[in-house]
C-alpha cells in the first residue's frame, strides 16, 4: 500500500509529465508563430560547464545603427530582441570578458551576422576558454557532462541545454521599466515590489496553510511553484489548446478568454491542485498514520523536492524560457507608472485570487473548517471537524496556488526548472513574516518581502536583493517568532 | 571490462577525496542532528566558509596555507556562534529555516559584486592548493608514482590528499567516540531527547547546543579546506543547498546518530552514485537508452538520491547501522 | 478513594503539631521557616492574566499541595518560579537568594528541581544513563573535560552507585539498562522522580505527579513523597484529585483563575466555602478545559 502511494505519487507526475510532453511537440512550431524576433545565448564558463559568465555586453546592429544591446546575467544569459526578419551584426565586447577567460576565436570571433527569420529566436553560441589552465574537478553537488552538445544555433533548444545546475540561487528582479530620477525609480520599484510580492503571496499562502494544518514545513512547495509553471507552458503550447484558440482569435472577450496561455494555466492550477491532494493521500497521510516524526516529515519532503524539481529537469531542460504568449508588450502609463498590460493583469488577478481565497476562508464552511484546524487540529478534531478531509483540501488549495504563483511568476520572468526552488526561501521568509500558520500573514509577508526586495536595489546591489529578504527573516525570527499575525505560544 | 572499469572508478570514487570530504562534513551533521537533535540544514554554509577561508588567506593576502587553514576554522567558529546565539533558542522548525537562509545569505554574499576584491565573487578563487600538494614533494611522504591495484589507482598527489583527508575524518571520529562516551555526550543525548527536562535538572542546555554547533560546523569547515585543496579552485555556487541535502541523504543512509553512520553513508552512497552515473553514461552512449540524453544523467541522479530519502525514512530510519529499535521509541 | 482510607497507611500530616500548626489559615500568610517566597507575581497571555499571585510562602520540610481548578494557573505558576516562563512582573526567592530572572537550569542548580505533568523521560538514553545525567557538578561535563577520562573516572563511579541506590529505592534497579523509552508511565513517573533527586534537591517541585498513574502506583508515589518530606525536603506539587491531597499536605495552597483564594490546613481548605465553590463548581466540565490548559 505504501510503497504503492510513492510509485504511484511518481507515476502520476512521469504520466502528466509524459502526456504533456508529447501533446507539446507539435505544438512549438505552432506556438512559436506568436512570438517576435530575437538574438541571444548563454555564455558559459568554462571552468565548469554549468555556470554561466555573468556581465559580458553583446550588441546587435543593424547596417550600423544599434538595435540592442544586452548584459550576461548571473547565468550566462542574454537575449537581445529584434524588431523584425533580417541580418543584424552580433558583437561580443571583448574588454567585458573576465582576465581569466578568452573568448574561442573559431569558428568564428567576436563579430558574427547573423540572418534572423520570421518568428526566430536566433541563438549565438560564443565560447569561453580558460586562459591558464584550471582542472575541472567533481564539485559535490554534481559531475554533469554538458559538452555532448554543441550544436550552432538554429530554433529554440540549443547549446544552452544541458547544465544540471543553475549557477545562480536568485530570482531576479521583475522587470518593471523605471523612467529617470528618484521619485520615478521609487515609484517603480515599488510597482515591481507589489507586483512580486502578491506573486510571494498567492504562492506561499498554501505553504502557510499546510504548516498550520499538519505542521510540516513543505520544502517541496518551491517546486510546486515551477511544476505549474511548466505544466502551464507545456500546455499553452499544445496544438489542441492553440487549435482552441485560432477561431477567437480576433473575437474581443473570447480571444482572450481562450488563449493557450490562459487555458493552459487553468489546467496548470488544476494539475497543481492535483499534486497536492496526491501527494497528501498518498503520502503524508499514510505517514503520519505511522506516526513518522516530524522531523523526519522534514526530510521527506526534501526528497520530494529533490525528485520533482529534477524530474521536471528532465522534461522541462535547464533553458530559461518565456511564454511564448504576451511576451513583447507595450507600456501602459497610469499616472506616474508605466506598467505593461501583461504585469498589470498579474496584479489584478493576483488581488483577486487573494481577496476570493481570503473570502474563502472567512465565510464558507470549508475555509472556516481550514482556520480552525491550522488553528488548533486537537480543538477541532474535538469539535466534530473532518481534520483529514480539510487537510487534503488544504493540500489541493496549496497546490493550485503555488501552480498559479508559478505561472504568474514565469509570465513577470522566466520559467526555468529552478524557479520555484530559488523562491521558496522567499516564501519562507513571507511565511515566518506573516506568521507561520496564518494565511492571511503569508499575504501579508509576501507583501513585505516583494516589496523590501525590490527597494532595497534602490540602494544596494541587486545580487543582494534576496539577502535582504532573508536577514529580514531572520530578525523576526529573533524578535517576533510569531510573526506579524501570530500568536505567542505558551511555553510550558 | 567496461563493467571492471566502471566498477573500479567507482570504487575510486568511495574511497577517494571526495567520498572522505563528505565523511568528514557528515560526521559534523550528525554532531548537531544525530546527538543533539539540531535541524541544521545549512552544513554547506560551513564548508563554504572553511573552503574559503583557505582560498581567500593564500589567493587574496598571500598568506601561507596553514594560515589559511587556521582562518578556515576560526571563520567555522565564528558562523556557529553567529547562527547558535540567537536560532538556538528557537524551536527546531525554525531552526532548519534559518540554518538554510544563512547558508544561502553566505552564498549570496560570497559571490556578490562588492565581495570580488576579496573572494573573487561568481569566479571564486584558484590556484591556492599548490603549497599542499609541494609540502608532499619536499617531504616526500609519498613519493611520486601511480598507486593501485588493477584499475583502481591514484597519483600521488590523490594519494597524499586522502591520507591527509582520512587522518582528519579518524581525528573527527575518535573525538566523537571520546565525547559521546562522556558526561557531555550524555547532556548532549539528553537534549536531543528533551531539552526542558535536562534544563529541569541544572545543565546549560543552550551552552551544551552551541558546543555541539560549534564542533559539528568546524568538522564542517575543516571539510570545506579540503575541498578547496581537492579542487584547486572553488566558486560560491558549488556550495548550493543541495550539498546539505546529500550530507542529510548520505547520513540517513548510514544511520543517524551512531558513530560509523556518517562514515559508511557517503562512501556507499558514493559507490553507488558513480556506478549509477557511470552505468547510465555508457548505456546512453552506446545508444541503448535512446530517449535519454546523456546530460540527464546528473539530473536523474539528484532525483535518485530524493527517491532515496523518502524511501529511507519510511522503511528504514535507523540506517545501516542503526538500532531500529531505539529508532522507533522516538515518537514525538 | 477517602482521604481517611489514606490517613489510616500514612504518617500523619504534620498538621497537628508542626511548625504550621500556628499559622492563620488565610491568603498570602507568612509562615515561620520558609523556604520559598513569592510577592506579586503576575503573567499574562495577551490579555488574560493567567496568574497573579500577591503574596505566597512556602514553610520548609513541609509537603505544600496547590490545586485550584482547571485553567487556574497552576501549571504557569511553577513554570514561573522555576525559571522556565518569564513574569511580567513579580519577585520571588529561594532560601533567601532572589530568584528573578535566574534561567531554568540555575534555579535547579540552586536546588529546586522540578518534574513534568507530561513526564519527560529521555526516551533513547538507559534507564541508568537518565539518572547519571542529573548528577551535578560532573567533571566530564564540560566540553574539555570530557576528554579527560581519567578525571571523571571515579567520580562516575560514586554517581553510578548513589544512582543504584536511588533506583533499588524505586524499584526500577532491574530496569537500569532498559532503555527509558520502554517503560510503563507509571515507571517513567518513577523514574521522574528518582532522577529528580539526583540532583539532591532541598526543594521538589511535582508537576501533576500522579496524573495518569494506576491506584495502586498511586500509594507507591504518595509513600515515596512522604518519605522525601521526613528526610527534610521539602515538597511543592499540583494535583487534581482532592482526595490525595487531603491526605498528604501539611498545607494547602488553593488558586483560581490565578490568585490564591485559600490556604491552611487540609481541614481548614475543606471547609472552606470559596474553595467548595471554586473547585467544585467547575469540577464538572474538567475533560474539555484539560486538552486546552495542559498544553505542555
Amino acid at each position: 500500500m505504501r510503497k504503492g502511494a510513492h510509485v504511484r505519487t511518481r507515476l502520476v507526475t512521469l504520466l502528466l509529465a509524459l502526456i504533456a510532453a508529447l501533446l507539446a511537440i507539435p505544438g512549438t512550431a505552432a506556438a512559436d508563430a506568436q512570438g517576435g524576433e530575437s538574438v541571444w545565448g548563454q555564455i558559459r564558463n568554462p571552468d565548469s560547464d554549468d555556470e554561466g559568465v555573468e556581465g559580458v555586453d553583446i550588441a546587435v546592429s543593424q547596417e550600423g545603427e544599434e538595435i540592442g544591446s544586452a548584459t550576461t546575467d548571473a547565468d550566462g544569459n542574454w537575449e537581445v530582441e529584434v524588431p523584425e526578419p533580417g541580418t543584424y551584426q552580433v558583437v561580443l565586447d571583448e574588454e567585458t570578458v573576465p582576465e581569466e577567460f578568452d573568448l574561442l576565436q573559431v569558428p568564428a570571433g567576436a563579430e558574427r551576422d547573423v540572418e534572423v527569420r520570421a518568428d526566430q529566436r536566433f541563438a549565438v553560441v560564443y565560447r569561453l576558454v580558460p586562459q591558464g589552465e584550471g582542472d575541472v574537478a567533481a564539485s559535490p553537488s554534481e559531475s554533469q557532462e554538458a559538452d555532448s552538445e554543441d550544436s550552432g544555433g538554429s530554433g529554440e533548444e540549443d547549446a544552452a541545454g544541458s547544465g544540471a545546475e543553475e549557477g545562480e540561487g536568485v530570482v531576479e528582479a521583475p522587470g518593471v521599466a523605471t523612467g529617470p530620477g528618484l521619485a520615478n525609480q521609487i515609484i517603480g520599484l515599488t510597482v515591481a515590489g507589489l507586483l512580486f510580492g502578491l506573486i510571494i503571496a498567492i504562492s506561499s499562502v498554501g505553504l502557510s496553510l499546510i504548516f498550520g494544518t499538519t505542521r510540516l514545513i513543505n520544502f517541496a512547495h518551491g517546486d510546486m511553484v515551477t511544476f505549474g509553471a511548466v505544466m502551464a507552458m507545456i500546455f499553452s503550447g499544445t496544438s489542441m489548446l492553440t487549435g482552441l484558440h485560432e477561431p477567437f482569435a480576433d473575437v474581443p472577450v473570447l480571444g482572450l478568454v481562450t488563449n493557450p496561455l490562459i487555458v493552459g494555466t487553468v489546467l496548470a492550477v488544476v494539475c497543481g491542485a492535483a499534486v497536492g491532494g496526491v501527494l497528501e493521500l498518498f503520502l503524508w497521510r499514510p505517514l503520519r498514520k505511522r506516526n513518522v516524526a516530524m522531523i523526519q516529515m522534514f526530510i521527506v519532503t526534501i526528497g520530494v523536492a529533490l525528485l520533482l524539481r529534477h524530474l521536471l529537469l528532465v522534461v522541462f531542460g535547464a533553458n530559461r524560457e518565456k511564454y511564448v504568449q504576451f511576451r513583447i508588450q507595450d507600456m501602459v502609463n497610469i499616472g506616474p507608472i508605466a506598467i505593461t498590460p501583461r504585469d498589470l493583469g498579474i496584479m489584478v488577478l493576483s488581488v483577486l485570487v487573494l481577496v476570493a481565497v481570503a473570502s474563502m476562508l472567512q465565510f464558507t464552511r470549508i475555509g472556516k473548517a481550514m482556520r480552525a484546524v491550522s488553528d488548533n487540529r486537537d480543538l477541532a478534531e474535538s469539535s466534530g471537524i473532518d481534520v483529514n478531509r480539510v487537510t487534503v483540501y488544504v493540500w489541493m488549495l496549496g497546490g493550485g496556488l503555488s501552480a498559479l504563483g508559478g505561472v504568474f511568476l514565469g509570465l513577470n520572468q522566466s520559467v526555468y526548472w529552478q524557479m520555484g526552488f530559488h523562491l521558496l526561501l522567499l516564501m519562507f521568509a513571507a511565511v515566518i513574516l506573516g506568521g507561520l500558520g496564518t494565511a492571511y500573514g503569508a499575504m501579508v509577508g509576501g507583501l513585505v518581502i516583494g516589496l523590501v526586495a525590490q527597494l532595497s536595489t534602490l540602494w544596494f546591489s541587486a545580487q543582494l536583493m534576496n539577502v535582504w529578504a532573508l536577514l529580514i527573516m531572520i530578525v523576526v525570527l529573533l524578535v517576533r517568532p510569531q510573526g506579524i499575525l501570530g500568536r505567542r505560544e505558551r511555553v510550558g | 571490462m567496461d563493467i571492471m572499469m566502471t566498477l573500479a572508478l567507482s570504487l575510486e570514487t568511495a574511497i577517494g577525496p571526495i567520498a572522505a570530504i563528505y565523511v568528514l562534513a557528515a560526521i559534523g551533521l550528525n554532531m548537531h542532528f544525530g546527538y543533539t537533535g539540531l535541524l541544521n540544514f545549512g552544513q554547506v554554509g560551513f564548508m563554504l566558509v572553511g573552503a574559503y577561508g583557505v582560498a581567500v588567506c593564500v589567493t587574496t593576502f598571500g598568506l601561507p596555507l596553514w594560515v589559511g587553514f587556521c582562518v578556515s576554522v576560526l571563520c567555522s567558529v565564528v558562523l556557529a556562534l553567529i547562527l547558535g546565539i540567537p536560532t538556538l533558542r528557537l524551536r527546531a522548525d525554525y531552526l532548519a529555516i534559518s540554518t538554510i537562509a544563512v547558508a544561502e545569505v553566505l552564498r549570496l554574499l560570497y559571490r556578490a559584486e562588492f565581495a570580488r576584491p576579496v573572494t573573487g565573487g561568481v569566479y571564486g578563487r584558484q590556484s591556492f592548493a599548490d603549497a599542499f600538494y609541494e609540502f608532499n614533494d619536499r617531504v616526500g611522504i609519498i613519493p611520486p608514482g601511480s598507486y593501485g591495484i588493477g584499475d583502481v589507482d591514484f597519483s600521488a598527489d590523490e594519494l597524499w590528499l586522502m591520507l591527509v583527508s582520512w587522518a582528519c575524518v579518524a581525528l573527527a571520529l575518535g573525538m566523537t567516540a571520546m565525547l559521546m562516551r562522556s558526561p557531555w555526550g550524555r547532556v548532549i543525548k539528553g537534549i536531543r531527547e528533551d531539552e526542558d527536562a535536562v534544563r529541569a535538572l541544572g545543565k546549560d542546555a543552550f551552552t551544551y547546543k552551541l558546543q555541539s554547533l560549534v564542533l559539528g560546523g568546524v568538522f564542517g569547515g575543516v571539510a570545506g579546506v579540503l575541498i578547496a585543496l581537492n579542487q584547486g579552485n572553488i566558486t560560491p555556487d558549488q556550495f548550493m543547498p543541495q550539498v546539505t541535502f546529500y550530507l542529510w541523504a548520505m547520513l540517513l543512509l548510514g544511520g543517524v546518530g551512531t558513530l560509523w553512520g556518517p562514515v559508511i553513508g557517503p562512501v556507499i552512497m558514493w559507490f553507488l552514485l558513480t556506478l549509477f552515473d557511470e552505468t547510465l553514461r555508457s548505456l546512453a552512449s552506446s545508444g541503448a537508452l535512446p530517449f535519454l540524453a546523456t546530460s540527464d544523467s546528473g539530473a536523474l541522479r539528484h532525483a535518485l538520491v530524493g527517491i532515496a530519502l523518502m524511501l529511507l525514512i519510511i522503511y528504514r530510519p535507523q540506517g545501516l547501522v542503526g538500532n531500529r529499535k531505539e529508532m522507533l521509541v522516538n515518537v514525538k | 478513594m477517602s482521604s481517611d482510607g489514606i490517613d489510616a497507611t500514612r504518617t500523619a500530616p504534620a498538621a497537628a503539631g508542626g511548625p504550621l500548626a500556628a499559622v492563620e489559615p488565610v491568603p498570602g500568610v507568612a509562615k515561620p521557616d520558609p523556604i520559598l517566597t513569592a510577592s506579586h507575581i503576575r503573567r499574562s497571555f495577551g490579555g488574560l492574566t493567567a496568574v497573579n499571585v500577591d503574596h505566597l510562602e512556602v514553610q520548609r520540610g513541609t509537603i505544600t499541595a496547590l490545586i485550584g481548578p482547571n485553567g487556574a494557573g497552576k501549571s504557569t505558576l511553577f513554570n514561573l518560579l522555576t525559571g522556565f516562563d518569564k513574569p511580567n512582573e513579580g519577585t520571588w526567592s529561594f532560601q533567601g537568594q532572589p530568584l528573578n530572572g535566574v534561567a531554568g537550569h540555575r534555579v535547579a542548580r540552586r536546588g529546586m528541581v522540578r518534574t513534568f505533568q507530561l513526564t519527560k523521560a529521555l526516551t533513547r538514553l538507559t534507564v541508568l544513563e537518565n539518572m547519571l545525567l542529573a548528577a551535578p557538578g560532573q567533571v566530564g561535563e564540560g566540553f574539555f573535560g570530557a576528554f579527560g577520562w581519567w578525571m571523571w573516572r571515579r567520580q562516575e563511579q560514586a554517581n553510578r552507585e548513589r544512582a543504584m541506590e536511588l533506583l533499588a529505592r524505586f524499584k526500577l534497579d532491574a530496569k537500569k539498562d532498559d532503555i527509558a523509552g520502554s517503560l510503563s508511565g507509571g515507571q517513567r513517573k518513577l523514574l521522574e522522580m528518582a532522577r529528580a533527586l539526583m540532583v539532591n534537591p532541598s526543594m521538589v517541585m511535582l508537576d501533576e505527579p500522579m496524573a495518569g498513574v494506576n491506584p495502586a502506583l498511586v500509594q507507591s508515589l504518595l509513600g515515596h513523597i512522604t518519605a522525601l518530606r521526613d528526610e527534610g525536603t521539602t515538597v511543592l506539587f499540583v494535583e487534581h484529585d482532592m482526595d490525595v491531597i487531603m491526605g498528604i499536605s501539611d498545607w494547602i495552597v488553593v488558586l483560581a483563575q490565578g490568585q490564591v483564594i485559600a490556604e491552611g490546613r487540609p481541614s481548614d481548605v475543606r471547609s472552606d466555602q470559596q474553595v467548595i465553590d471554586a473547585y467544585l463548581g467547575t469540577q464538572h466540565d474538567e475533560p474539555q478545559g484539560a486538552k486546552t490548559e495542559e498544553k505542555p
